[in-house]
């Protein structure tokens, strides 16, 4: 209980632009007032056409009471300030890290590569050493699923460096 | 009810899908909708019954497995058994967790069953009301679903606003419907489509899920060792009968609402328990009446969530709008229709579901022990193992990578979402919701020419819109009360 008073008041101690209300608050107003006015951008059916409203109607109506609402949790975390969330950890932006280079290698060499880098990756950094394990997690394991929903369930896989060894 | 059952197939389906979904729901972080979403793409090669069985089973199996782990580690292998914890933990530190798993189990066994009995006298009902809805009762419906989702949900009841309309926003992206204008899509064809429900949800969970075992790497858990599962006592079975009853009741209701289902189910009954018990001193250090009313609630939330899913197409989980997407693909169409066109088809998951509560108790009584083991997996070589088969599995829908790339963003999101508190439930449940949502304001506004008035004139919707204002206000009633 006096953690979570602590952590109140610590977060109560920042300047407003630090505070977890406010980034929540600002990312999506932000987003939420961009994609509105990307909805001005969308093509508008002819009245004779048109069948109740507009195309566009709808997601405008959304995109304002997420704002709206978003308005209402900001103002009421004034009377009761959200708890200040732990730092992220290291293992959290390595994670994010192997995201990024799953789509990168994805995109440019292989979709298995990519995997098994990520797999290999993800293991290593959040504490696992031993070689055995990680073959089995980065390549034993990524193969037989691919064997899998290649064999039995008939899918093909995006063509790259190691998967054409396979097709060809 | 169980003959279209009685062919090996189907048992085979039967028995993998309770012990994936043992496996499921002991490992903490997963559970039957990450899981079922994981084996989706697998339930291609099946037809549609073995596929929904296989799911269903899923369900039933991996919401009483989260006993296991809470129990015997102190950490709910799915939300729907954190009420577990409370006096399952507790009595296993005295040395009586098979004890404590006995009841788990009993009392999960015996909610389940119930709700199916519910399902099966319930659903046909609602189903034949529902031949009375028309676009405007639909869409009042939808509406109801989604203030329920936000009224009686976990969290803030504003953040599961903002996260339900977050979820139908998602469903607009793509070719419009009605009119075929492109929306939010920003040049790139394969947006046109829409984003499919697959890559987000393993988004949401999965990969929001391994984003956050990354920050809990130095966790220790304590295990507390298992001799065996023991049956509970004659004294056990007075003191809990009549807790198992109402908790499953509960359930069943619970579970026909569209909110988080076996959770707040769960939640509920345990509390209700408390306040029936002669000995609510003891809730928190290990009773036994906590472990039933827990338990026996958040299974009986399953076949009551079925209720809704079946007869109006309305989810009423996660889980169960996985389910309802594993009967869209398989070409199977929820609600009234269904009953009339397809008895065997529904009766065959009935009786699914019925045996799936028979085999998770002997699998749970018999193997609990073995189960519990396979917490021993350290993350460091699970999580990864889950990352290729979620990959896999999102490419497989519909062999795009470009929603490969959508389930990463998603789990980025969704872990982002769950630190500051907004639950991803009510996005699932927002994007199945959506088209419907949209599909029948739209239509209706047809029908009534434009005037939004009409819909007061329409006895069942304007039924449907007061409930969602009593809704609202229920939330803003219960933090009164609390203050007061």
């Amino acid at each position: 209980m006096n953690n979570v008073q602590n952590k109140k008041r610590a977060n109560k101690s920042l300047p407003f632009f630090f505070k977890d209300e406010f980034k929540v608050f600002f990312v999506i107003i932000f987003f939420s007032t961009i994609l509105l006015i990307s909805t001005f951008t969308f093509d508008k059916v002819p009245p004779i056409l048109n069948r109740g409203i507009q195309p566009a109607t709808f997601p405008k109506g959304l995109l304002v009471l997420i704002m709206f609402l978003t308005t209402i949790i900001y103002y009421l975390s004034f009377k009761n300030p959200w708890k200040k969330e732990k730092k992220l950890p290291k293992p959290f932006f390595l994670t994010i890290l192997s995201f990024i280079l799953f789509v990168i290698i994805s995109k440019t060499l292989d979709f298995f590569l990519a995997i098994a880098v990520l797999s290999i990756f993800v293991s290593y950094n959040w504490g696992e050493k031993r070689v055995f394990y990680l073959l089995l997690v980065g390549i034993i394991f990524p193969l037989v699923v691919f064997i899998f929903f290649e064999m039995i369930l008939g899918l093909r896989f995006p063509p790259g460096i190691i998967t054409n060894l396979y097709y060809y | 009810m169980m003959a279209p059952l009685f062919s090996s197939k189907l048992l085979i389906v039967l028995l993998f899908g309770t012990l994936f979904g043992l496996i499921l729901g002991v490992l903490p972080g997963l559970g039957p909708t990450t899981g079922g979403a994981l084996i989706l793409p697998f339930t291609m090669t099946l037809d549609p019954l073995s596929a929904i069985v296989l799911l269903t089973s899923i369900y039933c199996a991996g919401t009483y497995g989260g006993a296991i782990t809470a129990v015997l580690i102190n950490t709910p292998g799915t939300p729907a058994a954190a009420a577990t914890c409370l006096d399952g933990y507790p009595l296993a530190q005295k040395g009586e967790a098979g004890r404590a798993l006995g009841m788990a189990t009993v009392s999960s066994t015996v909610g389940g069953i119930f709700s199916v009995i519910v399902l099966v006298f319930f659903a046909p009902v609602l189903a034949k009301l529902a031949y009375e809805f028309g676009q405007p009762e639909y869409f009042a419906l939808a509406i109801f679903g989604l203030t329920m989702l936000a009224s009686i949900g976990e969290g803030s009841p504003i953040k599961n606003l903002i996260a339900g309309a977050f979820g139908i926003l998602i469903s607009t992206i793509g070719k419009d419907f009605m009119t075929s204008i492109d929306r939010f899509t920003y040049g790139i064809n394969e947006l046109s489509v829409g984003i499919g429900f697959i890559p987000v949800v393993v988004g949401l969970f999965a990969i929001s899920e391994m984003l956050t075992q990354s920050t809990l790497l130095d966790q220790v858990f304590k295990r507390v060792a298992l001799k065996a599962v023991k049956l509970p006592s004659l004294d056990d079975y007075k003191k809990t009968w009549k807790t198992i009853l109402r908790s499953s009741g509960i359930g069943s209701f619970i579970g026909v609402l569209p909110a988080e289902g076996g959770t707040v189910a769960s939640l509920i009954g345990y509390s209700e328990a408390k306040r029936f018990s002669k000995e609510p001193e003891e809730f928190g250090k290990g009773s036994i009446e906590g472990i039933a009313g827990a338990e026996a609630a958040n299974n009986a939330a399953t076949g009551g969530a079925m209720v809704p899913t079946l007869a109006l197409g309305i989810p009423g989980s996660a889980t169960t709008a996985v389910i309802l997407t594993g009967l869209i693909i398989h070409g199977v169409r929820p609600g009234p229709d269904l009953f009339r066109e397809q008895p065997d088809f529904l009766y065959g998951i009935f009786g699914a579901m019925l045996i799936a509560n028979v085999l998770f108790f002997i699998f749970g009584f018999f193997g609990a022990k073995l189960f519990a083991r396979i917490t021993l997996v350290p993350n460091k070589i699970l999580w990864p193992m889950i990352f290729a088969v979620s990959v896999c599995g999102t490419y497989s829908l519909s062999q795009s990578i470009i929603d490969v790339w959508i389930m990463l963003f998603f789990g980025v999101l969704g872990f982002f979402m769950r630190r500051f508190g907004f639950s991803v439930v009510p996005v699932i449940i927002g994007l199945i919701l959506g088209e419907l949502v949209e599909g029948t304001l739209r239509q209706s506004l047809v029908i009534f020419d434009g005037n939004w008035l009409m819909f007061l004139t329409r006895p069942i919707a304007l039924t449907f819109f007061i409930l969602s204002l009593i809704a609202l206000a229920f939330p803003l009633l219960r933090t009164k009360k609390q203050k007061d």
